[in-house]
């Protein structure tokens, strides 16, 4: 077998004398869309901020493609292929729509701190950019400030920005989270088209759209991973159902 | 030794005044998340405040009265000023307070005039309290020391022991848990802001009549409280006594000793180069520790920021 | 010479579509052309040195505006930069063969190149966080190097400064720079390149990126960007352009002292900067023009300069955050609806009034000032070109009344300014 995009091993976090991921092991194969879900306060955002380097690790490892990431900054652990949204929409709000897709995509197109060079004059930079817009629906609002979208509408530029870059491991955390449900189903749509032939690792409250979307699921509760499986068996999994899924299934029906 | 106590005392006074600033900007700071750079136009208007009230009422009613009209004046900065930026973030409220540094630093002289006031200590208080070996400490010295550990003492007994102090504790980290709860914030917000400026109101009182009251007075300790808490850690109570009297201590003994670059640099087998006026290392042979005595605490705080940079007592994501 | 550089902004500007910048070229020829001709219409010597000091500090507020509007971050000791640049300039005059080897122009880039290094120095440890931390260490460094020049005589001079001569440099073209007026263009000349230069930083890579990390260091971290590297690009970029103001001032001034290094200074075109708008790429250049021009006339008339600036900074900073360049740009909506004829006269209803208020209430503080102030027996103080008796009851009347009545228009017709206002601000449609 290949080696997988996304390997964690014995990884752990404290804060204080609380240990929040008790050790979890996790192996994501190439092309894989894997979802992780569980109870609120289970740890799924915090083991999201390990992966891409935002808090520091207690313990274990993560390897994207075989790499250690030990000690890697989220701008170096990015540029080795990694790219993550956030819960909270984290945009650029005083930047144009277009400019902050712009942004996303100078450091993949290898401009760096470049200073020598004019970035309305680089054909490929705004061509990827606008490309972009147009897969995420925002071409007409190209030169709004962002920060005046709308919910619906920063939370696609938010997977637009995340994906732009051309990583090819895209992690999302809840990219439906407070959306009606026509707009789930437009970011659903979304995020389909966009992870074509990319890993794709997310955390997700809203059961349809991970059983829509997940070739695997892995569910964590209180900061240990009690089942990863496909959907199919996941949900028929007695101790997922006495966890968790059972009482979030009952509530959606 | 005796020499020692006495600078360890001149120190000590610095230090504390130092720390009575730096107090009031680290609460108002860890609540707000707002530097207020005009904490130390506060102290300046505290010792106008008081020498005009002295003029009439005496010094002890100056101590009384002034710390509360800087108070009620601070409050009304937050309400009417801060409050209105904080909308558009933290950098305009810091160059709102900078402004707001200037402009009282124009109104002071806009009333008092540009010349020192002859604000002076009580008569009851001029007279030696004691003295070491030939050295005498004023009472008034001394009078400074008790009032500024009695302030502190008071302010640590509201914020560990009382109702309102626990719910400015608890403010400070979760302001929106605490508004949930039915506490007004805003309302905890200006009053710690009064409180905070009257510190600063009270330090200028007692400091005018030895720093002397004057225009500048507030530029020239302003820049040393906000080092201060730099140095201590940004938001944090301990850093800041730390600091402030490790400042009042440094500087107090550089002053006092005359150490010369010219003995060390001997002592390291450097030569002397002859005649010195004419090299250009001069300004190093020459130097001594009284001459830099005041960029002493600059030096500290860009040293601390190399190897510290969350200062002594910071947390890391201040 | 100037106008090249005007136009060379123009190249990317002929095929640019898409970027949502597109390089504005026809402001760049008006302040080129502007630029050349002023002196032919302000030939006075006084006039050109004021223009000089409007230059230097246009470069200066841009390069200040790299770190506040650019990247959001706020320094209080950014006068260290352009100062160090400009005593290192004024040694490198001293130095007279190495001088003697040199024209004149070239000068301001070693400036800028020892302001740069000074910024890269303390940039590597100063651009670690922005906000408030940065604020303190720019404040720390800059009292630092402000204080060291009372110890480090032999670069600084002390309390009474260096000073040099520019006219030992080697012959440029004939021109030794004697006349104030050559000194003009040649000042001129690296307004225009280094305004350029600036712009053009603002367009690179680099320069977005500096934007993004000013709204949200931490998502530009997640797209592969150090937030930390970013600042400390557009730092040291800053410190050169700051160097090359201070390098410009050593060549007009010929002396630096310790004042152009000090709190004040650093505060001053904070202040510039901030009045112009920081939002926006041409504020600070308004911001210098208007305030120098305003410093000039007014710390001419009264002694209470100051206090002025200090309430017109605080009532900016409450009221105006976007500056003079934000109060402009505020109208464009209007225009663009062709419905800004509309608040010309709503806008002399309310200002004119607004004005005499002013204008009272400083006549007020000015007689306020001199009752207070002024020696005793000296009754007689000019205002407004008339001499009156700070004592008697009439002119304290007049102004009071003036005030009071202007105030009252004010607050009056201030309704139906805003109504216009919002008139001219929604589509046609409605209000008609």
């Amino acid at each position: 077998m290949s080696v997988p995009a996304l390997q964690l091993d014995g990884l752990r976090k404290s804060f204080g004398k609380t240990e929040i991921i008790r050790g979890v092991d996790l192996s994501i194969g190439k092309g894989e869309r894997h979802a992780i879900i569980g109870p609120n306060g289970a740890g799924k955002s915090t083991l999201f901020n390990l992966i891409t380097g935002r808090f520091p690790k207690s313990s274990g490892s993560i390897r994207l493609h075989g790499h250690d990431l030990e000690g890697m900054a989220p701008f170096e652990i990015n540029r080795r292929g990694l790219s993550r949204s956030f819960q909270i929409t984290n945009i650029f709000p005083r930047m144009t729509v277009f400019e902050n897709v712009r942004c996303s995509l100078l450091w993949s197109q290898g401009y760096k701190y470049s200073f020598w060079n004019m970035v309305s004059r680089q054909r490929a930079l705004t061509e990827g950019a606008e490309a972009i817009l147009e897969q995420i629906n925002l071409t007409a609002r190209r030169d709004l400030p962002a920060g005046v979208l709308s919910y619906a509408e920063q939370r696609a530029l938010e997977i637009g920005i995340t994906i732009a870059g051309g990583a090819d491991v895209i992690m999302l955390d809840e990219p439906t989270a407070g959306m009606s449900h026509s707009e789930t189903d437009y970011i659903v749509d979304l995020i389909r088209k966009v992870t074509e032939n990319k890993t794709l690792i997310m955390v997700e409250h809203d059961m349809g759209v991970v059983f829509g979307l997940a070739d695997r699921i892995s569910v964590l509760v209180y900061g240990e991973i009690i089942a990863t499986d496909t959907p199919e068996l996941v949900r028929g999994n007695a101790r997922v159902q006495e966890a968790y899924l059972g009482a979030a299934l009952e509530a959606e029906h | 030794m005796d020499l020692i106590l006495v600078n360890l005392i001149d120190g000590l006074v610095t230090g504390l005044l130092l720390f009575m600033l730096s107090a009031g900007l680290t609460l108002i700071f860890s609540m707000m998340g707002v530097l207020n750079f005009a904490h130390a136009s506060f102290y300046m208007l505290g010792a106008y405040f008081a020498y005009q009230i002295s003029i009439y009422l005496g010094f002890w009613m100056g101590l009384l009265i002034a710390p509360l009209v800087v108070g009620v004046l601070g409050a009304g900065v937050e309400r009417y000023g801060l409050r209105r930026v904080h909308q558009y973030g933290h950098v305009p409220e810091l160059i709102f307070t900078f402004g707001l540094a200037l402009l009282i630093e124009e109104l002071v002289q806009f009333i008092w005039g540009k010349n020192a006031m002859p604000y002076e200590a009580p008569e009851s208080l001029q007279f030696t309290a004691f003295s070491i070996a030939g050295n005498s400490i004023p009472a008034f010295k001394v009078f400074m020391i008790f009032t500024s550990v009695l302030i502190f003492i008071g302010l640590l007994y509201v914020l560990t022991r009382t109702r309102v102090g626990m719910i400015i504790q608890a403010a400070l980290s979760y302001p929106r848990t605490v508004e949930a709860l039915g506490h007004n914030v805003p309302l905890i917000f200006m009053g710690v802001f009064g409180v905070g400026t009257a510190l600063a109101g009270v330090a200028g009182v007692i400091a005018g009549p030895v720093l002397s009251t004057f225009p500048g007075m507030a530029f020239v300790l302003g820049s040393i409280v906000f080092v201060t808490i730099v140095i201590g850690g940004l938001g944090s109570l301990w850093g800041a006594l730390v600091a402030s009297l490790l400042i009042g201590w440094i500087t107090t003994f550089a002053k006092a000793y005359n150490l010369r670059m010219e003995d060390l640099l001997t002592t390291l087998g450097f030569t002397k180069p002859e005649p010195i006026w004419d090299s250009a290392w001069r300004d190093l042979w020459t130097l001594t520790s009284p001459q830099i005595a005041d960029i002493l605490p600059y030096i500290l705080m860009v040293l601390i920021l190399i190897f510290r940079p969350y200062g002594l007592f910071g947390k890391r994501d201040a | 010479m100037t106008e090249d550089f005007a136009t060379d902004p123009t190249k990317p500007a002929q095929r640019l579509r898409a970027g949502s910048l597109t390089i504005p070229l026809i402001p760049w020829l008006i302040a080129g052309a502007l630029v050349i001709v002023m002196p032919l219409f302000f030939q006075a010597n006084s006039a050109i040195t004021i223009m000089n000091q409007m230059a230097i500090t246009i470069i200066f507020a841009l390069a200040y505006n790299m770190l506040l509007g650019q990247g959001g971050m706020l320094s209080f000791g950014h006068a260290v930069y352009m100062g160090v640049g400009g005593f290192a300039t004024v040694h490198i005059m001293n130095m007279s063969d190495f001088f003697a080897m040199l024209p004149l122009p070239v000068m301001p880039i070693f400036g800028g190149l020892v302001g740069m290094v000074l910024a890269m120095i303390v940039g590597s440890f100063s651009t670690r966080s922005a906000g408030t931390v940065f604020a303190m260490i720019s404040l720390g460094v800059g009292e630092l190097i402000a204080a060291c020049s009372v110890i480090i005589v032999v670069f600084f001079g002390g309390e009474e400064g260096i000073s040099g001569d520019r006219t030992y440099g080697l012959p440029f073209f004939g021109i030794e720079f004697l006349q104030q007026i050559e000194v003009y263009y040649l000042i001129a000349f690296w307004l225009m390149v280094s305004a350029a230069l600036m712009y053009l930083f603002s367009r690179t890579p680099v320069g977005r990126m500096a934007n993004a990390v000013r709204d949200n260091p931490e998502r530009a971290e997640f797209l592969g960007y150090s937030a930390r590297w970013v600042r400390f690009y557009s730092f040291v970029a800053s410190g050169f352009f700051a160097g090359i103001a201070g390098a410009l001032f050593a060549i007009n001034y010929e002396i630096l002292t310790e004042e152009n290094l000090n709190l004040t200074t650093s505060g001053l075109i904070l202040l510039v900067t901030f009045l112009g708008g920081a939002g926006f790429f041409f504020g600070p250049v308004l911001g210098a023009i208007v305030f120098t021009l305003v410093q000039t006339v007014l710390s001419l008339e009264t002694e209470l300069w100051g206090f002025y600036a200090g309430i017109l900074f605080v009532a900016t900073v409450m009221y105006f955050p976007g500056g003079l360049a934000g109060l402009i740009m505020m109208h464009v909506p209007a225009l663009r609806l062709g419905k800004a004829g509309r608040l010309i006269v709503p806008y002399l209803k309310t200002l004119i009034p607004g004005l005499f208020t002013v204008l009272g209430a400083s006549a007020l503080i000015e007689m306020i000032f001199h009752y207070r102030h002024a020696a005793v027996g000296d009754d007689e103080m000019t205002l407004f070109w008339t001499s009156f008796d700070s004592h008697s009851a009439l002119p304290w009347i007049v102004a009071i009344a003036v005030t009071v009545v202007g105030f009252w228009l004010t607050k009056k017709t201030a309704p139906d300014m805003a109504a216009a206002w919002h008139d001219a601000n929604s589509p046609d449609g409605g209000a008609a």
